[in-house]
């Protein structure tokens, strides 16, 4: 499938004979897990998108939407004690990364059991021994930060990857070209994962960006870089699992470019008035979870019905996280000081 | 050398020496930033570290501050101590996103279930002819940050005892370390000590009036007592050492005991940690104690500027100490 040229054109012949392998060697399992997950993610953006619409939400949220190839194909690709850092947007990166599903829910509706006990909300889910080393929400700001967890990967001969995720708007910072020299330098075991949803903000990446596409600048700092389609989650895989196998062989870093859509606004005052209809629809239609499920049902490695069993199976699991997490109790303002420093 | 150990050394000895006993006994500690490898920093501090301890613990970077700060934190954030360098503290604003919204944030925002046990080394101040972005004093934008403490030591031996500490703190420790302090000599232990961080020291008794200061204007404020000894004003001098946490019961006591507080620093007074530090005497005990109003003398409001006598003017020296202590023993009177 081609993308419109008002988008950011990708190729995807070079990826497209890498699918058709990956259905075929994956093991059946793992693409059910990973259908699990982005049905669980987009289940879960609907139901926080629901909550906040009935007033149960105090905070803003960034759904994901959409997106959910590029953060399942990124991360069912790391070992399970790799580790992530990632960004505001990051719903759908905690649930690949094996989040319990009611501890987010809980954080989002900023509960004392929450994942953050509800002091960071959205924005800043963190599950430390899950190896999700949090999402940051000033645009970019995890890039610097993940050079020094792949240092100290490095420095104590760790065999664990790095992925550092970020969205289009943080490649025009700054931290983005001192982060991604350094790791370069070092040749740092951390995989740089652009979520190209097309807009940072209201800005259209393609007049806030001198080149296309984005994977274009690992060229400067002398380092891997590919754009694959993000909404075709085995595409995703494919290149991050190039890109992981070769960091954790101490060859450096790389730069993937998850070219994808994000269907709802940036956050909840977003009123859509950067973009038309008719291109939401045309992303729409390219919905990563239908197809992914037509590929599994043409490659015959999954029926139809078993499918919407997992997908009715992942709704019912965020259904109880959600009524369960409602019932948590709130955390307490005392000692609020007490928690600022590390003893 | 005294039979205890002690020897007189630098300032700057003193760090390089706190360093290399850290590094020695916890492999986890590495140094991060510009310079400070083959050429051992630009004031000289890592001057032979790297030959003992080699390039990977001794990390020279590229000019990119954000990213220095940046690895230092994530290092930290994965239970390593970096302690990072930055070659002169005007170019902390190039790190200020990573040490204000990552390193201050990451432990609370993640609900207590991480920590950053960072230290960031930085030489600050004025005195040195390097002019309006190379002079600066910017510590009350970091005092005002929850979630990093600030430390400034004024002799070779708190620089040392501090040093390990703020290594051994499991926080973002802003280490503030004066240019023109580093080539002052001192008596200083040769063993490892640690100096707790949040307690000031009286470092000259008195009783008509207290001075509190931090960092150079310590030194300074010492030499105006002495000359004020000499017309017979008998001032204390309180060194805080430890700017956040701030030792606030040493601050009431010496005020308490005096009655006049004459408050000293370099960076400008607008703003300034001054400002603060008259808010926490007039909101203790000792403010019934006050026989005159709080007194603040700082830099003035001005860009450090090159030229000698106009950098002279631009912060307080012995002799504005003198003026301004010594108005303030009389006044009321």
């Amino acid at each position: 499938m081609s993308l419109p040229d008002t988008i950011t054109e990708v190729d995807t012949s070079a990826t497209a004979s890498d699918v058709e392998q990956l259905v075929d060697k994956l093991p059946r399992e793992r693409l059910a897990w990973m259908l699990q997950k982005m049905c669980e993610i987009r289940y879960f953006e609907e139901e926080a998108e629901d909550l906040y619409t009935r007033g149960l939400v105090h905070g803003t949220m960034h759904l994901s939407i959409g997106q959910e190839a590029s953060s399942v194909g990124s991360i069912a690709a790391l070992a399970p004690d790799d580790l992530i850092i990632h960004h505001h947007r990051g719903h759908g990166h905690t649930i690949a990364k094996g989040a319990d599903i009611t501890l987010m829910m809980a954080e989002f509706l900023g509960k004392e059991p929450g994942y953050c006990r509800g002091r960071g909300g959205s924005m800043h889910i963190a599950d430390i021994p899950g190896g999700n080393l949090g999402a940051t929400g000033v645009v970019g700001s995890g890039i610097p930060t993940s050079v020094g967890i792949a240092l100290a990967l490095k420095m104590r001969n760790s065999s664990q990857v790095l992925l550092s995720l970020f969205g289009d708007g943080a490649v025009n910072l700054g931290e983005f070209h001192e982060s991604l020299n350094m790791a370069a330098i070092w040749r740092l075991p951390v995989v740089f994962i652009c979520e190209n949803n097309q807009y940072g903000m209201s800005g259209p990446v393609e007049k806030m960006s001198s080149v296309k596409p984005l994977s274009i600048r690992a060229v400067a700092y002398g380092m891997p870089g590919e754009t694959v389609d993000g909404n075709a989650v085995l595409a995703v895989y494919s290149a991050v699992q190039k890109a992981i196998t070769r960091a954790r062989a101490g060859h450096g870093p790389s730069l993937i470019e998850n070219v994808t859509y994000r269907w709802r606004g940036h956050s909840k005052s977003d009123r859509n008035v950067y973009r038309t209809p008719v291109e939401i629809e045309s992303w729409k239609r390219r919905c990563p979870i239908a197809r992914f499920k037509q590929l599994l049902q043409d490659a015959q490695v999954m029926q139809m019905e078993e499918m919407d069993g997992i997908d009715q199976e992942a709704k019912a699991t965020v259904q109880r996280a959600t009524q369960e997490a409602l019932s948590l109790p709130e955390p307490s303002p005392d000692n609020l000081e007490d928690e600022v420093y590390a003893p | 050398m005294n039979g205890d150990g002690t020897r007189e050394i630098s300032y700057l000895e003193a760090l390089r020496e706190a360093l290399s006993q850290e590094m020695r006994r916890n492999p986890e500690v590495f140094l991060i930033g510009e310079d400070i490898g083959v050429y051992g920093g630009a004031f000289g501090v890592t001057r032979g570290i790297l030959e003992e301890f080699g390039p990977e613990r001794v990390r020279d970077t590229p000019i990119s501050e954000a990213a220095i700060a940046g690895a230092a934190t994530g290092a930290a954030l994965m239970g390593m101590r970096p302690v990072m360098e930055i070659m002169f503290m005007d170019f902390m604003t190039i790190s200020m996103n990573q040490l204000v919204n990552q390193a201050a944030k990451i432990r609370f925002m993640f609900g207590g279930k991480a920590s950053i046990p960072m230290v960031i080394r930085t030489p600050a101040g004025s005195g040195t002819g390097a002019a309006a972005q190379h002079s600066q004093s910017l510590e009350a934008w970091f005092i005002h940050v929850p979630g990093i403490k600030v430390v400034a030591p004024a002799t070779p031996s708190d620089a040392k005892g501090l040093l390990i500490a703020a290594i051994r703190d499991n926080n973002p420790v802003l280490f503030l370390e004066h240019k023109l302090l580093y080539g002052n000599k001192g008596p200083v232990p040769a063993e490892s000590y640690t100096i707790p961080l949040g307690q000031a020291k009286v470092r000259r008794e008195g009783s008509h009036a207290t001075i509190l200061a931090y960092s150079i204007m310590v030194i300074r404020a010492l030499e105006a007592a002495e000359r004020l000894a000499a017309e017979g004003i008998q001032v204390e001098v309180v060194d805080l050492r430890s700017l956040k946490p701030l030792d606030k019961e040493t601050i009431a006591r010496s005020v308490s005991k005096t009655g006049r507080v004459l408050i000293v620093h370099e960076a400008p007074q607008t703003g300034g940690f001054g400002g603060e530090l008259a808010a926490v005497v007039a909101e203790s005990d000792a403010f019934h104690y006050l026989d005159a109003p709080i007194r603040r003398l700082a830099g003035r409001d001005i860009p450090i500027p090159y030229n000698r006598v106009l950098e002279r003017a631009a912060v307080p020296q012995v002799e504005d100490i003198v003026a301004a202590a010594r108005a303030l023993t009389y006044e009321g009177r």
